[in-house]
């Protein structure tokens, strides 16, 4: 048993317990933290215990849920990666459906940020575990109706960023000096005076990675979707992921 | 440094007796009583050592270690009480699978005493934590979360006095703002009180009116903060009454508790030991039943 203590020892002067009939007062103290660590032998009724939630955990965590024919990190492009539109075409995909049938609208664009994609994916089976491991925060998708004065924040933050923040929906084109040329949403040319519905995390949301054009949104939806489940959910239905590096997000 | 300059007039002002290499039992057989407070905070649902290859923590950690240093010190002195700071949920699967049932059994089976409820543990909604009840086999003591409006009425307690060889220990739990930290749709309507206020007034009680020999606070406030956010640093500064306050929220891994002054000029401990079930903090306590010791003190040794 490996014992962190402390060498220091102190006198302290203290000033009279107010006497109150009561007998016993403290008149020594120690503090000391203890390390657990393999010095320790485990508990073994613990482990017994633990072992079938363990057992379930771990079969679920690792049966397959869908191939993926090729190894994905964060850092395989410029301005936009595999695994970063991935995660971004599937949250348009997974809530859409809810935020329709709630509101009647769709979502317009995606917006993730580069920092949120926690692992990559290596090529071959992909499980809930994978899931997990890309994925590990709570955080829910939500709905910001952004005006187009918040969507030109937007581009500027993207243009200082100059990183493959996930996107989906939007067309953006930047020159060599990362200056934007042409931002298209649905398609269509970006419009000032038109209003989008942007989905994104709700961490990203409150003002996360300082995307601060998201506070304040004209409207804001909650989906009461996490993220992870969204990417769980999406693993399920697909048999084989196919999404792919493009030219959604480019410098020309 | 605040301790240092604390050292430094101490040592001045009183004989210091010895330094380092004493082992517990060296002052054991002098004091009457001897009550060891055991406390882990923001285990965040770590059930399994960290393994040997993580990054940070390798080989730290892990649930059926913890019981058997509990059940070693709990063999060393029976008069031992065991604590949990909050945040007892979120970290690993084992809760998004089983939502804190695994979490909550396993302090049962470690006899846990007491623990308070931290931002996390809202994570599955008060619904969430509600439904887990029936898994903990100790008590949940919060005294600033109104819970009146909410399922979670009537299961916790706003103090609780524990009695370990005729010592009356008083123990109040204290949370951090939920605003802002927890999403309203998750808390519901749990209503925040003024920790200082609240802190006050349950030390008075128990110290005064309900006779504890000692009183602890549980607090998920946080050790420390630049602003001028509520801190467990603050709350000893403030309040009186309070002995020693066990903290959780902040992940602060203190090697040794922390010596504050409070308002009325006594000492008192705050502690805080990291997260994720890496570390068991243990104070321990010797009473004694004259008025004081010889040099109207009382030896911290941390």
């Amino acid at each position: 048993m490996k014992k962190t203590r402390l060498s220091l020892f102190l006198l302290l002067s203290v000033i009279l317990l107010s006497c109150k009939g009561n007998e016993v007062k403290p008149s020594e103290i120690k503090g000391q933290r203890i390390a657990i660590d393999e010095k320790i032998e485990p508990d073994a009724e613990i482990e017994e215990f633990v072992a079938p939630f363990k057992e379930h955990l771990n079969k679920t965590l690792d049966s397959t849920l869908a191939y993926n024919p090729n190894d994905m990190v964060k850092s395989d492009g410029d301005l936009n990666t595999a695994i970063g539109n991935l995660m971004a075409d599937l949250v348009i995909e997974q809530a859409n459906p809810i935020f329709k049938s709630r509101t009647g609208n769709e979502i317009d664009m995606v917006l993730l940020n580069h920092g949120g994609i926690r692992a990559g994916l290596n090529k071959g089976n992909i499980s809930t575990r994978s899931a997990y491991a890309l994925m590990p925060f709570e955080n829910e998708i939500v709905v910001a109706e952004l005006s187009g004065e918040k969507i030109k924040e937007m581009l500027t933050y993207l243009e200082r960023a100059k990183t493959a923040h996930p996107v989906s929906g939007i067309q953006i084109e930047m020159d060599q000096d990362y200056k934007v040329t042409s931002a298209k949403i649905n398609g269509e040319d970006f419009d000032e005076d038109k209003t989008y519905f942007v989905a994104t995390s709700d961490y990203l949301q409150q003002g996360g990675d300082n995307m601060n054009f998201f506070k304040d949104p004209i409207q804001l939806y909650k989906v009461d979707y996490k993220l992870r489940n969204a990417i769980i959910d999406y693993f399920k239905k697909v048999d084989t992921l196919t999404v792919e590096k493009d030219n959604r997000f480019i410098r020309k | 440094m605040k301790r240092r300059n604390f050292i430094q007039q101490t040592s001045a002002a009183t004989a210091f007796i010895g330094i380092g290499g004493l082992s517990s039992l060296s002052f054991k057989p002098n004091y009457k009583k001897h009550i060891t407070i055991l406390h882990t905070n923001d285990v965040h649902s770590h059930i399994e050592p960290f393994g040997p290859d993580d990054s940070r923590n390798p080989n730290m950690g892990g649930v059926a270690r913890r019981a058997t240093l509990i059940q070693q010190i709990r063999n060393e002195n029976p008069n031992t009480l065991l604590l949990d700071a909050g945040d007892i949920f979120q970290g690993t699967p084992y809760f998004n699978f089983y939502g804190g049932e695994l979490e909550f059994k396993l302090m049962s089976k470690m006899k846990y005493d007491a623990a308070t409820i931290g931002n996390h543990d809202f994570d599955n909604g008060i619904d969430g934590l509600y439904a887990q009840l029936p898994h903990a086999e100790f008590d949940f003591i919060s005294s600033n979360y109104d819970f009146s409006n909410t399922v979670m009425d009537g299961n916790t307690h706003e103090h609780k006095i524990f009695t370990k060889d005729g010592v009356r220990i008083g123990i109040f739990g204290l949370g951090i703002e939920l605003q802002g930290l927890v999403n309203d749709s998750l808390y519901k309507e749990t209503k925040y009180l003024d920790p200082i206020e609240i802190a006050q007034d349950q030390s008075r009680i128990l110290k005064e009116e309900k006779n504890c020999d000692l009183v602890i606070c549980l607090s998920h406030l946080g050790y420390k903060y630049s602003s001028d956010k509520i801190s467990d640093i603050k709350l000893a500064q403030t309040t009186e009454n309070i002995d020693l306050i066990i903290g959780g929220h902040t992940h602060t891994f203190l090697d040794k508790p922390t010596v504050e002054t409070n308002k009325a000029g006594k000492k008192v401990l705050v502690n805080q030991v990291g997260c994720y079930g890496l570390y068991l903090g243990r104070i321990d306590f010797y009473l004694d039943d004259k008025n004081n010791i010889e040099t109207n003190g009382v030896k911290i040794e941390v």
